[in-house]
């Protein structure tokens, strides 16, 4: 894993012309973020849904104005809303997440069993060719879909069938965080829980995989190589070459060539291999960018300093991108699905923080600037490239 | 007419400004309220009591005339006050910080 591979470039979009839009989930509302192709300037609306968690928001890649967010609250329950025009306006959908069946149980901390309980929807996945068909991740960890607009939601009850009795809750929930449609492939899903990992389906759901061979979780799990259980952070994949997959395990950076048959580490010269958010650059499947955070349990950068890094050989050679981020006392967090990454041409990237910060580089990373400095508590940002 | 008042948040959600009334043809129970409202306003389904169980919500409770209903029956009448709109039904968001 350690040799250079050549830097394939893909699906460029030209055009000066062409927009960018932030979709922004805080702790606190949700903000859209805009600019032209320059990516300069910055209109930032919000919030929306003020005082209700923003779990996340995003936009179906058909229709970029049909956006559907995830709303909710610990006091008032899961809320979906769904937007017809870009974000400006609103509208309440269907929010009824009900288990398939008898919902069964899971490990609890205490190594027995627990039932499962929905709590709230930490990602949506708007389907790659259909406005319409939205996939949903839920804490407990679970997939719904819905076929029509969100107004009903029904489980993919197979999932949970994939060993989930021996699934546990991290420290932050177990929770269902990452969906990733094979764009060469409408039958082949991938998603990853905390703490259950990574599973896939090649028959759009009808039956699930483990898909966590590879991964090494000592002082974690009692078995280390474990088939289900390891703390998957974030996995993502570059839309060209959907058999690659890249990961941000809680301890490691992890790289699959095989759709996730087998893992291998990339964390190389990393300063730390723990963070949440991995992503791949829009262009060039073999650059993705990392968030190293010190430990899990101080959760902020090493040394005080903002560094994002950049692989530009799928992994193991690392390069730090500085320029632009504060170099000294600084103490947030880059949460999981808190980093992406535009189409344009050159690549943006993007990534919000707990001290609410957004920051953006026109660049592929080489310089960032702060777009908002001072939202909520970031938890999710996701970047359409708008015609 | 049954008064009804709803914490900031679902006032947002249901999009209502203040109060909301409510128009009861039977006996005025806590569960005939909550059906009430959720008929006339479904995106509250869910926010206050669970979809399926239709349990309350941990941090929800419900007063009336300085009364805590929050653990009582769905079936439990009301106080006349509220029943006959003297008084408004209030649904709480709990103080629930720590």
């Amino acid at each position: 894993m350690g040799t250079k591979r050549k830097r394939p470039v893909t699906g460029k979009k030209k055009g000066r012309a062409s927009g960018v839009r932030l979709l922004v989930g805080t702790r606190k509302g949700a903000f859209v973020l805009t600019s032209d192709g320059k990516r300069d300037k910055w209109d930032v609306s919000g919030p929306h849904f003020a005082g209700w968690e923003m779990y996340h928001l995003k936009g179906s890649p058909v229709d970029p104005n049909r956006i559907y967010a995830s709303q909710t609250s610990g006091w008032f329950g899961q809320k979906i809303q769904r937007s017809n025009d870009g974000g400006k306006t609103w509208e309440p959908i269907g929010d009824k997440f009900v288990y398939e069946g008898v919902p069964g149980t899971h490990q609890w901390y205490d190594g027995t069993q627990h039932p499962w309980e929905f709590k709230r929807i930490w990602h949506l996945e708007p389907s790659l060719t259909d406005p319409d068909t939205v996939y949903a991740g839920a804490e407990d960890a679970a997939l719904f879909r819905t076929t029509d607009g969100g107004q009903t939601w029904q489980e993919l009850p197979a999932l949970r069938s994939a060993k989930g009795h021996l699934w546990q809750p991290g420290a932050g929930g177990m929770g269902l965080h990452t969906i990733l449609l094979d764009p060469s492939n409408p039958n082949r899903i991938y998603i990853a829980i905390s703490a259950a990992g990574v599973f896939r389906t090649d028959d759009a759901g009808k039956t699930w995989r483990p898909m966590n061979s590879g991964l090494k979780s000592p002082y974690q799990l009692p078995d280390p190589d474990s088939e289900v259980g390891h703390c998957v952070h974030r996995i993502t994949l570059h839309p060209s070459r959907p058999g690659v997959l890249f990961m941000q395990k809680h301890w490691d950076v992890m790289r699959s060539d095989n759709a996730a048959e087998s893992w291998n580490e990339v964390s190389g010269n990393l300063p730390t291999d723990f963070g949440f958010p991995i992503e791949v650059h829009a262009h060039e499947p073999e650059t993705i960018y990392v968030v190293p955070i010190k430990s899990d349990s101080e959760h902020f950068p090493p040394d005080g300093k903002l560094r994002v890094y950049r692989s530009r050989s799928g992994g193991n050679e690392w390069e730090a991108l500085t320029k632009g981020l504060p170099q000294r006392d600084c103490y947030v967090n880059v949460l999981r699905d808190a980093m992406a990454a535009d189409s344009l041409d050159p690549c943006g990237v993007y990534f919000g923080t707990t001290g609410g910060q957004v920051y953006g580089s026109a660049n592929a990373g080489n310089s960032w600037k702060a777009i908002v400095r001072d939202l909520p508590a970031v938890l999710s940002v996701e970047a359409q490239t708008l015609a | 007419m049954i008064r009804v008042l709803l914490p900031t948040h679902l006032r947002t959600l249901a999009r209502v400004g203040g109060e909301v009334q409510l128009d009861l043809q039977n006996a005025v129970t806590i569960g005939a309220v909550l059906d009430g409202l959720e008929t006339a306003y479904p995106v509250l389904r869910g926010s206050i009591r669970d979809h399926v169980t239709l349990r309350r919500r941990p941090f929800v409770r419900y007063f009336a005339c300085q009364q805590d209903l929050s653990h009582e029956p769905l079936e439990t009448r009301l106080p006349e006050p509220v029943a006959t709109g003297v008084e408004p039904f209030l649904i709480i968001g709990a103080l629930a910080g720590g």
